[in-house]
């Protein structure tokens, strides 16, 4: 438990720093995007860093989030809360459906969870299920508009989702995991249930990916289909949670501290040139530290958390 | 161990007319045969014969086409692996198979961990010793040679303490040492109750380990027996150096 304790030590300061900055620090949107892009990171995380299954269409889950929560509120005026825990369960029925998807293998099971999450847009945003999801027209919650309740609920979501990653790192079941991610036969002989260890690694992904998309939806509170089902939304926390390096608890927080970083930080220092430099960036870092930043610490011979 | 097993009267493992086809092509074609607790059974026979089918089969790879496996006298045929793991069944990999990322104590620790049956659960310090890994413990299975990754293999096996052990190859691509120590190795865990199935390519080293042998040829047994009379069988002769048919 002491090594527990010691991701304690690293991640318990974040979750405070982003429950407090908002008093410091005006651009509260911004900070409610890197609690987005923090949990959203640490769900690739699991699903990726600890089975190697890469869904491309991750963001099908925050979307079934988004409007799990917004259809609780729409029709059963009900408090956020319970919506945010619809939300949740939205995203994980989701994934029960899609776990058939599990045995496809790399390239295909990328891009079955891609054209899966473009269906349940496609689907929202039907204009005869205008009754029910509002349609392509979007959805207003004006009446549970709630900026700060809403932030402090994303921090707790992240704080969380941290403890189910520091869970995996250290658990036997994370190893066990991880020895499926490097050979399922042997995982099988070693006594393993592999079926069982990937779905629940993938539900456990998906209920992450729900959560945060719930708060999402309550925190805006005006937005389209196209919004929460936006591909860039995974690509972004893929990008981020390989950068930094998956399967450990640091990584994935670290690729989106510096990119997500930089991200904002070139919008608004060069913005003309933004795409070129974003994008030559994260090109040069695949090609040099094809492992995540942390693959550094690795080869220095340090046991990265 | 029951009463019945300790008096070897009853087989450990019985194979019955197992067949498991690939397309149209039939890797095993009806094979039979048993397997006693404490014993050594050599599987032989050349490229091709169904050999490492057999073993997948058994260890749960693959689910049979057809014919029966019995395990205890229970029938195990298409059970997953993971399930016969904790019966008491496991294997070794021709090309070994270790979780290459993970380290030389982790690997064996999974093992250790989800394979126990039966209340125990296997020293894994004991295990790395006995293999000579303990030097590697923390090191990635992936900086081991690939005779020590063999022997990590045989030890993520022996840490779930199966009753009955499918070794496939291991002896492939050792030097003259390990493989005398591979073999007195081997001969301890029979000795000591385990039921070991041996499939190899070096005859010496059959010879040496193996109480009985059954040779394959097209996926079917055409001969039980010890490996000494085996080379004077005319059809197991014919089948291995090619000639004339003998029948």
């Amino acid at each position: 438990m002491r090594r527990s304790m010691r991701y304690l030590l690293i991640l318990g300061p974040v979750v405070i720093a982003f429950a407090l900055l908002p008093r410091v620090y005006s651009n509260h949107l911004l900070l409610f995007n890197f609690v987005v892009f923090l949990v959203l990171a640490q769900g690739i995380n699991v699903i990726y860093g600890f089975t190697g299954y890469l869904p491309f269409g991750y963001v099908g889950f925050f979307g079934a989030g988004a409007y799990g929560f917004s259809l609780l509120v729409i029709h059963l005026h009900a408090h956020p809360l319970p919506a945010v825990a619809a939300g949740a369960v939205s995203a994980l029925l989701l994934g029960v459906i899609l776990t058939p998807l599990l045995r496809l293998e790399g390239a295909y099971f990328a891009i079955a969870t891609l054209a899966a999450s473009e269906a349940v847009l496609q689907v929202i945003s039907n204009p005869n299920l205008t009754d029910i999801t509002q349609g392509p027209y979007g959805v207003r919650l004006s009446g549970v508009y709630a900026p700060r309740f809403a932030y402090g609920t994303a921090v707790a979501v992240l704080a969380f989702t941290f403890l189910v990653v520091i869970h995996l790192r250290n658990s036997r079941f994370g190893l066990a995991l991880q020895a499926v991610r490097e050979n399922p036969i042997s995982a099988g002989m070693a006594g393993v249930n592999v079926v069982r260890a990937r779905v629940i690694a993938w539900l456990v992904s998906a209920l992450i990916a729900g959560l945060i998309g719930a708060v999402y939806a309550w925190y805006i509170s005006v937005f389209y289909p196209e919004t929460v089902f936006d591909l860039g939304m995974s690509i972004f926390a893929i990008v981020f949670a390989l950068f930094g390096g998956t399967a450990t608890v640091l990584g994935p927080l670290l690729g989106v501290a510096i990119l997500y970083g930089f991200y904002n930080g070139i919008g608004i220092v060069a913005p003309q040139y933004f795409q070129l430099i974003y994008g030559a960036l994260i090109m040069v870092l695949v090609l040099f530290l094809p492992n995540g930043v942390l693959s550094f610490a690795r080869r220095w011979g340090l046991n990265v958390p | 161990m029951s009463p019945e097993q300790r008096a070897g009267t009853l087989p450990l493992l019985r194979v019955e007319r197992l067949v498991k086809r690939f397309g149209g092509f039939a890797a095993v074609d009806g094979a039979s045969f048993h397997l006693m607790p404490g014993e050594v059974l050599g599987l032989v026979g050349p490229n091709g014969s169904g050999k490492t089918t057999c073993i997948n089969v058994i260890s749960g790879i693959y689910a049979p086409n057809a014919g029966q496996i019995f395990f205890q006298r229970e029938p195990i045929g298409g059970l997953s692996s993971h399930k016969l793991v904790r019966l008491g069944i496991n294997r070794t990999f021709q090309v070994p198979q270790p979780f290459l990322a993970l380290s030389v104590r982790e690997n064996v620790e999974i093992a250790a961990t989800y394979g126990a049956h039966n209340g125990g659960r296997a020293d894994v310090e004991a295990i790395l010793a006995s293999l000579e890994l303990d030097a590697y413990r923390s090191r990635a299975a992936a900086d081991l040679n690939s005779a020590q990754q063999k022997m990590l293999d045989l030890a993520r096996a022996l840490a779930t303490s199966p009753r009955l052990l499918l070794v496939d190859e291991l002896a492939a691509g050792l030097h003259p040492a390990e493989l005398q120590r591979v073999a007195g190795m081997l001969r301890a865990l029979a000795a000591s109750g385990m039921a070991l199935l041996v499939v190899e390519h070096l005859m010496g080293f059959i010879g040496e380990v193996t109480d009985r042998v059954i040779v394959l040829n097209a996926g079917r047994e055409i001969f039980e027996g010890s490996l000494s009379e085996a080379m004077r069988d005319a059809q197991v002769v014919s089948v291995f150096l090619g000639g004339g048919d003998v029948r």
